[in-house]
């Protein structure tokens, strides 16, 4: 070969191409496949990829949102202690993250959901086999590292310029109730008006799931960042301090779980539901730092602020004393 | 050269198969956005601001990898050296890390509470959550596609028009500048094209590493993964100008045509008498492909 070099560029060009349009394409997940928000789900795709694996029936899928890591964690231990044979299969992520999966065809048995509107995208598209139930609920938390770089002592000095401040995104869960906070303290006595609009100045980064924030916080590279109180109970309580937000303005976050249609192991699901209500289930939720659901009963839709059901709290979770 | 035609059938089918693969997820792409939300999107100064931020950024790391990578890819392309392998191990190890962890150690060696952090802070400057961190980020992610290509389109200068040069009494850089440079442009600039593409679609080490903000850090690819999960339309938008945007540079860079390029000769040098074996590469420099 005489000119190695003189195709060089065009074989560059083209390798250039693919590399670059792999590497975002990745985040691309199944345009092809894509669902249809105008009909429901068709159960079709998902039976055709079931074929191609093979038959997993003592397998639990279960999609829960990122803050439920530790908690369902040991709630899946648990139900498979009581059920043998039976594996339980977790996948976290963002809430709204799990849901675009799930319209765009990713196969579950379960979805545990930070909020209902995350719920509702999977309800709209058909793919619910009943009623979601609340099964905790969550406060949220300001907290900083440790060595509080940011000086953050009270919640007012989120506002002050130069603090670095991360939260999750406007689409996460965690992340609409944290601007719902900042929007209640602007309205408190002490705060004014201009409150959540010189916090947000503050912005550094919005992230894609919870516990993305507070890993930017442990890590020290964040001032400060709003998180649900169960996250505590995945941090060591050397890493950050907690500063309390008052309940008056505070908001309760309700988890919905629901069955998803399609799924053979409906029974298995519906036990899962019903081991997280259950008296066993509920108490390592709330060793995890989260409060009750609605035991036993079916969900309210969309109480998720304001006045919740007066359960008693236990007393700081680990690593929770502020100062 | 006729080809059997086993041999060509199985061309045909590897070609297929491969147009297949990366062809139709463009073309699905393609087909399914509407016309006129692209142009209404693009008129959103939120995805300006992200386009924007995704061509300065992406440019700065390439400038930035070319900067520092055309030395090393210079070492890379001699003779063999103490730490050379180790060295060529280095180059190629953001290649195989999964960005998301290049992030990670990037956050341990570069970020406020990391190895570098203490010495940064005195200097005033800090990394993290700003657009010089992406940079950062997608040089770090970028530097092997170019330094790789470009220490083997080096390697290939042939080592008799180096010899020449330095019979006749030029320095190594002047070696380097005006021979193997432009001897090697084809190569360099393909790595170069490569690093960039590279560097545009990064997205894992960016959102660890710089953050997630409209306007300072949130490059297209990071708006398209937001997207995704709240705002379908949006995504498809998002992922098309992305891609019509990198296809149109690769396609401006493609037309530039760039030939190895032959120093200019102030008089035709004297015939010599053919040595056995030789090919004619004197020749070979000033034609047309």
């Amino acid at each position: 070969m005489s000119r190695p070099l003189a195709s060089g560029a065009a074989l560059g060009a083209a390798f250039g191409m693919a590399v670059g349009a792999a590497a975002f394409a990745s985040a691309l997940t199944g345009a092809l496949a894509a669902v249809d928000g105008a009909r429901p789900a068709p159960a079709a795709p998902g039976r055709a990829a079931r074929a191609l694996t093979p038959s997993q029936d003592g397998v639990l899928t279960v999609f829960a949102a990122a803050s439920l890591t530790e908690a369902f964690g040991e709630a899946g231990t648990a139900f498979e202690r009581r059920h043998s044979g039976i594996r339980v299969r977790l996948s976290f992520g963002g809430s709204q993250q799990l849901a675009a999966q799930l319209r765009l065809g990713a196969e579950a048995d379960l979805f545990a959901s930070a909020d209902d509107r995350a719920m509702a995208v999977v309800r709209r598209a058909g793919l619910l086999a009943d009623a979601p139930a609340v099964f905790a609920r969550n406060r949220l938390v300001v907290i900083t590292p440790a060595s509080n770089p940011g000086r953050v002592e009270r919640l007012a000095d989120l506002a002050r310029p130069g603090v670095k401040l991360v939260l999750a995104a406007d689409a996460v869960p965690a992340g609409r109730y944290a601007r719902e906070v900042l929007d209640r303290l602007s309205r408190a006595p002490g705060f004014d008006p201009d409150f959540r609009r010189r916090v947000l100045r503050n912005l550094v980064s919005e992230e894609e799931n919870v516990r993305a924030v507070v890993g930017k916080v442990r890590l020290g590279e964040a001032d400060a960042g709003i998180v649900y109180r169960s996250d505590l109970s995945a941090a060591p309580p050397g890493e950050i301090r907690v500063l309390e937000i008052p309940d008056r303005y505070n908001v309760v976050a309700a988890y919905p779980i629901a069955r998803l249609r399609g799924s053979p192991r409906g029974a298995l699901a519906a036990a899962f539901v019903r081991f997280l209500l259950s008296g066993e289930g509920q108490a390592v939720l709330e060793r995890h730092g989260f409060l009750p659901g609605d035991a036993g009963a079916p969900a309210q839709r969309g109480a998720t602020s304001g006045a919740a059901p007066r359960a008693a709290q236990r007393g700081a979770t680990s690593g929770a004393a502020s100062r | 050269m006729r080809r059997p035609r086993g041999f060509t059938l199985a061309l045909a089918a590897a070609l297929a198969g491969l147009v297949a693969l990366l062809g139709l997820p463009l073309l699905s792409l393609l087909l399914r956005v509407r016309i006129p939300d692209l142009a209404a999107r693009l008129q959103q100064p939120a995805v300006l601001d992200a386009l924007r931020l995704s061509l300065v950024t992406s440019t700065l790391a390439t400038a930035l990898v070319v900067a520092l990578g055309l030395p090393v890819a210079y070492l890379l392309a001699g003779p063999s050296f103490r730490g050379k392998t180790a060295l060529e191990t280095l180059v190629q190890l953001p290649m195989v890390l999964p960005p998301t962890v290049a992030g990670f150690v990037l956050l341990l060696a570069f970020g406020r509470q990391g190895a570098l952090g203490p010495l940064l802070a005195k200097l005033g400057l800090t990394l993290p959550f700003t657009t010089a961190a992406v940079v950062v980020a997608q040089a770090f992610m970028s530097a092997p596609f170019f330094i790789s290509t470009a220490a083997a389109g080096l390697r290939e200068v042939e080592r008799r028009y180096l010899d020449a040069a330095a019979t006749l009494r030029a320095t190594p850089g002047r070696i380097f500048r005006r021979v193997m440079l432009p001897l090697a442009l084809p190569a360099l600039a393909a790595g170069a094209v490569m690093s960039w593409a590279r560097a545009l679609g990064e997205f894992g080490a960016t959102i660890t590493f710089a953050g997630n903000l409209p306007g300072v850090t949130q490059t297209m690819p990071l708006a398209v993964y937001l997207a995704l999960q709240s705002d379908l339309d949006a995504a498809l938008a998002l992922s098309v100008i992305l891609v019509l945007v990198s296809l149109g540079v690769l396609v401006l860079l493609r037309t530039a045509r760039l030939r190895p390029i032959a120093p200019p000769a102030p008089a035709p040098p004297p015939p010599a008498p053919p040595l056995p074996g030789d090919r004619p590469a004197l020749r070979a420099l000033g034609d047309a492909p």
